[in-house]
């Protein structure tokens, strides 16, 4: 098997806390892959490495064929990575339309002088963008507020504006941080619903943090789970949920967190 | 994929009452004004608006759009209103115009420069260090003497405003070259906010690390909004200079210039383009309604010193007033009103 993203041994520390312990990950294309673990256990940790904000002490993460010590945030959307933030990280100043035009801004060729005076190359420019802006905000059923403000949304719609923002790009490596968190079942099941639409029309490859079991074990195809730092197991969602070190770190938990 | 409605597109420009009242406005300033307008209209409030205007628009840009807060504005003024005076003392053969443009660029140089720690600072430090570029303006300015011509008292005098052989030296022809170059620089700033370049400058201020994750080049957005915002503030600087107090003199351009257009963006309205012209309004109208107030009420005790103290008063106020009770400006009061009386009762 291919992998499309490889994280061989990466480790990270912040002081003397060690976020990921020579975690592995391998994620073949067009896999959607979910990562999960107690909190503290550096899921987004490792998002954050695989996309460049944290400088990993050791280890290397290849993406397609390109192989990395650290990989480079600004070449991120050049590399075909897109990512959300697990605590939205949108332009709350600007609309939804141009929020999602600004996913675009990695394929911006027109100079700032073609910009300001309109001259052809910039205005053909700006109608294909806008073009394929607008379609993904149709197919994430945005349309209703593509002229509001990022900001004034409800809380669940920026968080599919996020969602748009990363997919406008056509990403072929897609990074989801708790996609879901904070939304209702409903809410879940729609979202569930956009992200493998998403794999269907441009086939990218989904790394995504998620705490709903039932959510990961119906969108994934594979899991991985960290716990302290460390793998403590992967494979299809079936083997992960029998797998009895999960049960103690990680489901065993969760089940008595909600029964409490 | 999900089920959708095809994608109906409303236009993405602004609603065309905007458009009419622009022209209206634009009808008026060159048509209705020079008609009726006086000499003290023109000195004393249309000019020195204008400038002031053209000014908050340029730290606008770089402070409401980008994010990235200044307290050098009068350098960059200074710096616009030198680089034209001598241009136009040592190359005369140049026409104003052409003049202007390199004024500008001079200031947008220096901008660039004063940017650069921008990639580093954030903030409150960042305000600091641009602090540092008004107080070695200044310095360079008193230092070298050939700037001002080795005038003795650093006070020179501005040349005359021609263009293209006309005139323009009287109060109306003042105001009318500051309103062309207002309305253009204005047109400049309106394409650059709704351009691509202008997402990537509200991205910078919203979410830094969001921006550079979607592929915004982070430090080249910061030093350009510095080197755009320079070049505006610069022209306004000859404006200042050249068609308001027609000498061009370092003490024209101290901190409390650079106070006083923060001022004017934050009272205006941050991130807009309308809060320069509103904030600039405001604070050129306020010392003259304060003057006759005083003395109005007071008589003959008020003297010059009251009114200079009244009005910092009552500029202090109205900024501690607006940062509490409506920190999005004059821009965001004036939207609700026009709201109001749009929607029937």
């Amino acid at each position: 098997m291919n992998a499309f993203l490889a994280v061989d041994a990466v480790s990270l520390g912040f002081g003397g806390a060690v976020a990921l312990d020579s975690v592995d990950l391998s994620v073949a294309k067009g896999e959607i892959h979910a990562v999960i673990g107690p909190n503290g256990a550096g899921k987004s940790s490792l998002l954050n490495a695989i996309s460049g904000l944290y400088r990993p002490d050791s280890g290397t993460i290849r993406i397609a064929d390109d192989g990395f010590s650290r990989v480079p945030t600004k070449r991120l959307a050049e590399l075909g990575v897109a990512r959300t933030f697990q605590n939205l990280a949108l332009f709350k100043g600007l609309s939804v339309l141009d929020t999602v035009m600004a996913g675009l801004v990695h394929r911006q060729s027109a100079g700032l002088a073609a910009q300001i005076f309109g001259l052809p190359a910039a205005r053909r420019e700006a109608r294909e963008h806008r073009e394929r802006a607008e379609a993904v905000i149709a197919s994430l059923d945005l349309a209703d507020v593509r002229d509001r403000l990022a900001g004034t949304l409800p809380y669940g719609v920026q968080k599919r504006v996020e969602l748009a923002r990363a997919l406008v790009a056509r990403p072929r490596l897609l990074l989801l941080d708790e996609p879901m968190a904070g939304m209702t079942a409903t809410e879940k099941q729609r979202m569930s619903g956009y992200i493998r639409a998403a794999r269907v029309s441009s086939g990218t490859t989904i790394v995504l943090i998620e705490h709903d079991i039932g959510v990961v074990m119906s969108l994934s195809d594979r899991v991985t789970v960290l716990d302290h730092g460390r793998r403590i197991a992967s494979g299809t969602p079936a083997e992960v949920q029998a797998d009895p070190a999960v049960l103690a770190a990680y489901l065993g938990l969760a089940f008595d967190e909600e029964a409490a | 994929m999900a089920t959708t409605s095809s994608p109906v597109a409303p236009p993405l420009r602004r609603p065309s009452a905007n458009r009419v009242g622009l022209v209206l406005l634009l009808v008026l300033a060159y048509g209705l004004v020079p008609l009726v307008g006086t000499s003290y209209l023109y000195e004393a409030i249309l000019t020195p608006f204008l400038a002031l205007s053209l000014a908050a628009l340029g730290l606008n840009l770089l402070t409401g759009y980008a994010g990235q807060l200044s307290l050098g504005s009068s350098a960059f003024m200074a710096l616009g209103a030198y680089a034209a005076f001598n241009l136009s003392l040592r190359l005369p053969v140049l026409p104003l115009p052409v003049t202007l443009v390199l004024a500008g660029l001079v200031s947008a140089l220096a901008g660039l420069i004063a940017g650069l720690p921008a990639l580093r600072l954030r903030g409150f430090y960042l305000a600091v260090s641009t602090l540092a570029v008004q107080f070695f303006v200044a310095w360079v300015l008193n230092r070298f003497g050939w700037l001002s011509n080795d005038s003795p008292s650093g006070v020179v005098s501005a040349p005359p405003l021609v263009i293209a052989g006309l005139s323009f030296e009287d109060a109306r022809g003042r105001y009318l070259v500051s309103l062309t170059v207002v309305s253009l620089l204005t047109l400049f700033a309106w394409r650059l906010v709704a351009s691509p370049t202008g997402r990537s400058f509200v991205a910078v201020r919203d979410n830094e690390t969001a921006a550079r994750v979607i592929g915004v080049e982070v430090a080249r957005t910061k030093l350009l909004a510095f080197a755009l915002s320079s070049f505006i503030v610069g022209i306004a600087g000859v404006l200042w200079a050249f068609a308001y107090l027609r000498t061009v003199e370092p003490a024209g351009f101290n901190l409390d210039r650079s106070f006083q257009i923060l001022f004017i963006v934050i009272i205006g309205g941050l991130g807009t383009l309308r809060g320069a012209f509103l904030g600039a309004g405001l604070i050129v109208v306020l010392p003259l309604l304060l003057s006759r107030l005083g003395a109005a009420l007071l008589g003959d005790g008020f003297d010059s010193g009251t009114l200079e103290m009244g009005q910092r008063i009552a500029l202090g106020g109205l900024i501690v007033a607006f940062l509490i009770r409506e920190p999005a400006g004059l821009v965001a009061l004036l939207d609700r009103a026009v709201r109001r009386v749009r929607r029937p009762a």
